[in-house]
């Protein structure tokens, strides 16, 4: 596996010009996680619209390129998307991260990622973005509250 | 005569390529690599000599214990201990760092009491003292750096002036920021001030020679891992009449006097620190590690880490965009860097692409990465087996990076 594969083009442009880098002031759904090997943060604010519809997306924090494009592209792919598109989106992002065989032209760009499966100390770099998104979308629907947890 | 293309024939790790390129191991500080002769020494005892230790009479069982005792002598003199009883195995300078944390610290220390730790710990010498000093009440003190990342020495010396510090907990060489500390001043500081001293002497020991008693150090720590051995073994070196005084850190077979239904009394040290089945093979490979640097000299081994050193900064602060940490001196064979605003994990992959093995992240030392406003560093660290062209290949390698990652405007 050549370093020109994980370092694609399209990882290099949204790294260099990462897009929706900023805090959503009243977002509807908010997680902070951190990376603790190598201490990178990424947070994700979403804002949703009256149909439940990801209205506005936004990314903040530091880290590698891995992990600021995975969350860069995050932020483009989710805008538009209702709640359950997104979960379904974390969902096959997992499992390209995973290495598994499958059909991933859903994710769009963020096929350029699939080239991080073969670097199993990386992955957790590419999926930092989607655990913060998803552990957000927990928080807002109450999946960790009260006794079910 | 140092011959360093000798010594590396001894490494067979080092005999590969990776990633079509031949190795250049530049991560010894997070763990050396295996000699020949250590892996030998190990099989050698697991073919001929295994049986538990300490327990059964039969031959075997005769040559295990002496197999671990043996290592516990050699280890005794690479330090200069004055007696094997003063070195205790355990699974590394980790486990030894709690083992003074737990068995001294918790019951010695009372509410108000003061522990002096550095901004130059790694967690290993930092937690364990946060934590005791919660359970008992105590009052944990920070020694911070100079600008240059030399520890402020009169921070430390008002936080002795205190009256209060009992125990100050304290690295001698920085894994991070390469700084060698003023040791044997701490320590005399220190015990005039009444507090004894926790050396953690994992990124000293293996990389020059350590004379315990001239230093008077009261605990020290150090990792097999790191000098030529294998994993899971390390040891502490504790002062006979504190050893003494201490009660037990882990309880199981071994460790004990007389077991009544109740209660129980405590064997002799170092018995009474080693509960349990030891690492006997571990012990072995530390002792034929130590053989292997012994029979090299200490002071070589410094001064061909020295020689590396000075080639590696001069190298290194010609690339572009670079910032390296740390002191110049006095400094072991280590240097963190990073460069430009390429993230560590980045910069590692890129060498690791050409076949350099550098160390990226925050080397578990959290406070001082916030210190240097960084949230990680790449480290370059050498030892007995690297040469100049390691160090050339590093820096092309960087070259690669900047091709990759440069001018990323933020």
């Amino acid at each position: 596996m050549s370093l020109d594969s994980l370092y694609q083009d399209v990882i290099l442009d949204h790294y260099k010009k990462p897009r929706n880098v900023g805090k959503i002031d009243n977002y509807d759904v908010g997680m902070e996680l951190a990376n603790p090997t190598c201490g990178d943060v990424i947070g994700i604010h979403l804002k949703l619209d009256d149909e439940g519809k990801v209205a506005d997306a936004k990314f903040h924090g530091h880290g590698c390129s891995i992990s600021q494009s995975s969350a860069s592209m995050l932020t483009v792919k989710v805008k538009g998307k209702k709640v359950e598109e997104a979960r379904q989106l974390i969902a096959d992002f997992y499992e390209m991260m995973k290495g598994s065989e499958g059909d991933y032209s859903k994710l769009g760009e963020l096929q350029a990622l699939q080239g991080v499966a073969k670097y199993p100390v990386r992955i957790k770099c590419a999926t930092l973005a989607w655990k913060a998104l998803e552990q957000g979308l927990d928080k807002k629907e109450g999946v960790n509250d009260g006794e079910s947890q | 005569m140092f011959d360093v293309a000798k010594i590396k024939r001894d490494f067979p790790v080092l005999q590969q390529e990776i990633n079509g390129k031949p190795v250049a191991y530049l991560d010894s500080a997070a763990s050396s690599q295996l000699p020949r002769q250590v892996m030998e020494a190990m099989s050698r005892y697991y073919e001929t000599s295994h049986a538990n230790v300490h327990r059964g009479v039969h031959t075997l069982a005769e040559r295990a214990t002496s197999a671990y005792e043996e290592a516990r002598e050699k280890t005794a003199r690479f330090i200069n201990a004055p007696l094997p009883q003063n070195i205790i195995f355990t699974r590394g300078t980790t486990e030894a760092l709690n083992l003074v944390a737990y068995a001294y610290g918790l019951h010695k220390l009372q509410a108000g009491d003061g522990v002096i730790v550095t901004l130059l710990d790694h967690h290993s010498n930092l937690v364990p003292w946060q934590q005791i000093a919660k359970l008992r009440n105590a009052n944990l003190y920070m020694v911070e750096l100079t600008d240059e990342g030399l520890l402020n020495m009169d921070q430390f010396r008002s936080y002795l002036k205190q009256g209060n510090i009992k125990v100050v907990a304290v690295t001698h060489a920085s894994n991070v920021m390469g700084t060698i500390t003023p040791i044997k001043d701490i320590i005399r500081d220190a015990h005039q001030a009444g507090a004894v001293v926790v050396v953690d002497a994992a990124q000293s020991a293996p990389h020059m020679k350590i004379d315990v008693q001239e230093l008077d150090a009261d605990f020290l720590a150090v990792s097999g891992h790191k000098m030529l051995g294998p994993t899971g073994i390390g040891f502490l070196y504790g002062k006979g009449k504190l050893l003494d005084s201490m009660e037990p850190f882990q309880m199981g077979g071994s460790m004990i006097g007389l077991v009544n239904y109740f209660e129980s009394n405590w064997a002799e040290v170092p018995a009474r620190f080693e509960a349990g089945t030891p690492n006997i093979v571990g012990a072995v490979g530390l002792a034929a590690g130590i053989d292997y640097l012994t029979a090299l000299g200490m002071e070589q081994v410094e001064q061909h880490e020295r020689q590396l050193l000075a080639y590696a900064w001069d190298r290194l602060s010609q690339v572009e965009g670079i910032a390296l940490y740390g002191p110049r001196e006095p400094r072991t064979g280590l240097i963190a860097f990073n460069v430009d605003d390429t993230h560590p994990h980045d910069v590692s992959t890129v060498l690791d692409a050409e076949g350099v093995a550098v160390r990226a992240g925050h080397h578990c030392a959290q406070p001082l990465h916030k210190w240097l406003h960084t949230a990680a560093t790449n480290r370059a660290s050498f030892y007995i087996y690297n040469d100049q062209q390691d160090i050339d290949r590093l820096v092309s390698a960087l070259q690669r990076v900047k091709e990759m990652f440069g001018y990323v405007a933020r």
